[in-house]
């Protein structure tokens, strides 16, 4: 995962969550302080007090309160630091929009180690999975670039959808256009290695001169299993910026019926107990380029 | 609309319809929870879809047979429901299921989740204008949960007077609120009156005595008589 965009993907999230509030009488932000003080959602909380709402350092009543808001009528954007959405108001997720039978964006940043320095209280490298675990049909997007985070975003608030965007600061170079599906990036003949968000640049950098074939993913929920099936041989290869193995369930039924090997790479399920830069907890978990070339180039011999 | 067919003496026969096949019937909440739809609540079955309608949320979902019974007796289920109640074709749990059963504003059954819920209600209706009033039970115990907290700060210091909180104190909290329960609301600015959970007069002025400014707490004494 590189670091190369100079608009992170948070300030165009709170950009068009700004153009949002005021274009849609229905879209309303609940913050836990995170992001509170960002000019721009500052700017919108003066013009829409009622509809830009900060409950403080209180993540259990920011997601109960976004379920409270949906049950109202509105159409709420819950963001703060992923691990504090997603696993410190998990059963507020559970239960305050999918049990009450009602929708919501819920918008993270962080990602697995993107403030490696910080360590493990700021890790979420298990959010997909625990989404996996909610039966509610939640869609899943991992954008790649910041380019990639506007068009997903207006697209849920028009609907009443259950949408998870996980944010990142790693991105890769350029963005792209996915419309949802399983996008072919390079033509190869040998196996089908799919990047999940911003792994592509170093999935690419380790293809290389090899037959690989590299298709792209940003929204991993649901999953364009069509395009799966369409593009896969026999050996297939996922590499996604959180725990290894999250998607594995995803494919194999998707190729239940004709026989593939799959190699899933991911960040691993351990706690290091270090610091650094998330380069450096690419490179512990074997997602920097040079990893990833041993590891699928053995798995392709 | 026509007339609610049940009165309140009909309350506790049709709850003793309704066999949970682990634990009986309990009614500390009944005299609440029916004084609330015979006295304040601006909601019919005719206006349960209706924006501007009051709301009351049971965040204290095990207390669904008193619910039941009172949702019976005004017209939002029918009585027949009761009977065949947490089988396995009801839409009657012994927690509420907000998609299951008409009249009920909330899934409850987890503890600390309803008081958050209509924050956010209340919020809701606020920025669309709407005028309505939210009425959440909890119980003292269920006030053991830290998101009651989160929810009761926020509420004071943003003064959501659409909100009143109704405490049912039946003494069964593990480590009690020594200083009262009421001091955990008023330091956030609510305001608080006791009542006798039992006395529908005394019920009803409580629940009123909230100032439309700041939100407003009832803690309500009962325990079950059954």
């Amino acid at each position: 995962m590189t670091t190369t965009a100079t608009r992170a993907m948070r300030d165009v999230f709170l950009d068009t969550t700004a153009a949002l509030i005021d274009e849609n009488p229905r879209v309303a932000l609940v913050l836990a302080d995170i992001s509170s003080g960002v000019p721009q959602v500052v700017r919108a909380a003066k013009a829409h007090p009622d509809r830009v709402i900060n409950v403080g350092i209180r993540e259990a009543l920011m997601v109960g309160t976004g379920g409270g808001l949906a049950i109202a009528g509105l159409r709420p954007i819950v963001h703060s630091y992923a691990p504090f959405l997603v696993e410190r108001a998990y059963e507020q997720i559970k239960l305050d929009f999918e049990h009450q039978g009602v929708g919501g964006i819920l918008v993270s940043i962080g990602a697995s180690y993107d403030r490696a320095a910080a360590g493990y209280t700021h890790f979420s490298p298990a959010d997909v999975s625990l989404f996996d675990n909610l039966p509610g049909e939640w869609i899943v997007h991992v954008p790649g670039h910041p380019g990639e985070v506007e068009g997903p975003l207006r697209e849920a608030a028009a609907t009443d959808d259950r949408v998870y965007m996980r944010l990142s600061i790693a991105a890769n170079g350029v963005p792209r256009e996915t419309g949802g599906k399983l996008l072919p990036v390079k033509d190869g003949d040998g196996p089908l290695v799919i990047a999940v968000g911003s792994t592509l640049d170093a999935v690419l950098a380790a293809a290389e001169g090899t037959g690989w074939r590299v298709a792209y993913a940003n929204t991993v929920r649901p999953f364009d299993t069509e395009g799966l099936r369409a593009m896969a041989g026999r050996d297939v290869v996922i590499v996604e910026p959180y725990h290894e193995g999250t998607s594995a369930h995803v494919l194999s039924e998707a190729l239940a019926d004709r026989p593939h090997r799959l190699l899933s790479i991911g960040v691993k399920r351990v706690d290091l107990h270090l610091y650094g830069s998330a380069a450096d907890h690419d490179r512990h978990h074997g997602l920097d380029a040079a990893s990833l070339s041993a590891r699928i180039g053995a798995f392709a011999r | 609309m026509t007339a609610a067919p049940y009165t309140y003496d009909d309350l506790l026969p049709l709850m003793r319809r309704a066999v949970d096949p682990l634990y009986g019937p309990e009614d500390s909440t009944l005299d609440v929870i029916w004084t609330l739809y015979d006295r304040i609540l601006d909601v019919t079955p005719a206006t349960a879809d209706d924006i501007a309608r009051d709301r009351f949320y049971l965040s204290k979902g095990h207390n669904a047979h008193a619910f039941y019974s009172v949702l019976t007796a005004k017209g939002f289920i029918p009585a027949e429901w009761m009977d065949t109640a947490f089988g396995p074709d009801s839409r009657l749990g012994t927690h509420p299921d907000r998609t299951l059963v008409p009249g009920a504003e909330i899934s409850a059954g987890s503890l600390g989740h309803g008081l958050p819920l209509a924050v956010g209600t209340a919020l809701g209706l606020r920025a669309q204008g709407v005028d309505a009033h939210l009425y959440v039970l909890i119980g003292d115990a269920e006030l053991d949960e830290g998101s009651n907290h989160e929810a009761i700060a926020y509420a004071g210091a943003t003064s959501l007077g659409a909100l009143t909180v109704i405490v049912l104190d039946n003494d069964s909290a593990s480590h009690g609120w020594p200083g009262g329960i009421a001091s955990r609301f008023t330091a956030h600015g609510w305001t608080a009156t006791d009542t006798d959970g039992r006395d529908h007069d005394a019920i009803e002025k409580a629940v009123r005595a909230h100032d439309g400014r700041h939100p407003h707490v009832v803690i309500a004494r009962a325990t079950s008589r059954i």
